[in-house]
């Protein structure tokens, strides 16, 4: 920054404007660098453990939704096990679908298309 | 902490009142009081940043110029162009999350987000915000998100319910993630200062061990500092992402 400052005074601020794109545009390019290349979720930790540890919620998460969905509703309606046994599957059907958008194959122009 | 033998690791999330009567009388907790802090220097680091409005910027303004064009690339290169619409979202967001999770770190002080009470609050807030977005820029075109394109019209009574649960699992997910990070780095830590408290007055045999428990314990630091990093990042772009879903649509 301070090395390239001075000089061309044309119109001032308009270099400024352009550098500051053009800085900005390195930040971009900087800052989320998985935005471009291996994006998955938006340049989301790529280690082994980040990775992980990711799925798991992803895989979790819709399970434990599944539960409190279908044991809320059988609370509600009294029907003993029927809703929690329909929850659950569907719940791991959705937390499979969820890992299967974060890693499957064939998801990055779907995930990143802008 | 440890107290005479025993590892009380989750006494630390416990929550009371501060500033005596008065905040016990509306029940204004630690919680609050780092979340009020959170906001404050939030906002003093970009008022104050901000004030020489210099061309050439010094330290605290390149720090605010600096938050301000990492969020803002944050939201432009994930939703989009339209996402300059949700920059003061996201940088909200953002910064509460971070310095929440940062000031956590800091000694004597409470981490907020250790809480699933606040993180669902604010996972809730943002999936409740990208379904609203959704009806208002696609009208009731937004549930077809729910059905697959392509995709056999009789499997829809099994795939719909699918697609909503694994849709509102984002707010599990969102809320658990932080969460469960920032509450798992905090046990961590106590439970190691316990053990160089209990090896350390254990006598000369303790002492090796307990070196090596403050020395897992000065690493941890560092990597509670990372993780409270990249979880405010992690949470703030994926309701980027989540917007972006809401505002395409694929």
């Amino acid at each position: 920054m301070s090395g390239t400052e001075g000089g061309q005074g044309s119109s001032e601020g308009e270099s400024f404007d352009a550098r500051l794109r053009a800085a900005r545009e390195r930040q971009g390019l900087e800052a989320p660098p998985g935005t471009s290349g291996r994006s998955d979720a938006g340049g989301l930790p790529t280690s082994a453990l980040g990775i992980g540890l990711r799925v798991a919620v992803e895989l979790v998460s819709a399970l434990i939704l599944g539960v409190a969905i279908g044991w809320g509703l059988d609370h509600w309606l009294h029907t003993a096990p029927v809703f929690i046994a329909l929850f659950v599957l569907l719940g791991g059907a959705a937390g499979v679908l969820n890992v299967w958008r974060l890693m499957g194959p064939g998801q990055r122009p779907r995930d990143r298309g802008d | 902490m440890a107290a005479s033998g025993t590892i009380d690791a989750l006494s630390q999330f416990k929550l009371h009142t501060v500033f005596g009567p008065i905040g016990a009388s509306v029940n204004f907790t630690q919680a609050n009081l780092f979340m009020v802090i959170a906001g404050v220097l939030t906002l003093a680091l970009l008022w104050y940043g901000m004030r020489p409005r210099a061309m050439v910027p010094g330290r605290f303004q390149s720090a605010a110029e600096m938050a301000y064009q990492a969020v803002m690339s944050m939201c432009v290169d994930t939703i989009g162009p339209e996402g300059k619409k949700f920059f003061p979202f996201i940088f909200t967001l953002f910064f509460f999350i971070l310095l929440g999770n940062l000031l956590g770190v800091w000694p004597y002080d409470f981490t907020f987000t250790s809480h699933i009470a606040v993180t669902l609050a604010m996972a809730l807030f943002v999936i409740f915000l990208v379904t609203v977005v959704a009806l208002r820029i696609h009208g009731l075109h937004f549930f077809s998100y729910f059905m697959p394109s392509g995709v056999p019209v009789a499997l829809a009574p099994l795939l719909i319910p699918i697609e909503i649960l694994s849709y509102l699992s984002r707010i599990i997910s969102l809320s658990v993630r932080l969460f469960a990070n920032m509450m798992a780095g905090h046990v961590m830590l106590d439970v190691f200062g316990a053990f160089v408290v209990m090896l350390g007055s254990a006598g000369l045999i303790g002492y090796f061990p307990a070196a090596f428990a403050l020395a897992v314990n000065v690493a941890l630091i560092g990597f509670e500092i990372l993780v409270a990093t990249l979880q405010a990042y992690v949470f703030a772009i994926l309701t980027c992402i989540y917007l972006h879903d809401a505002v395409h649509l694929h």
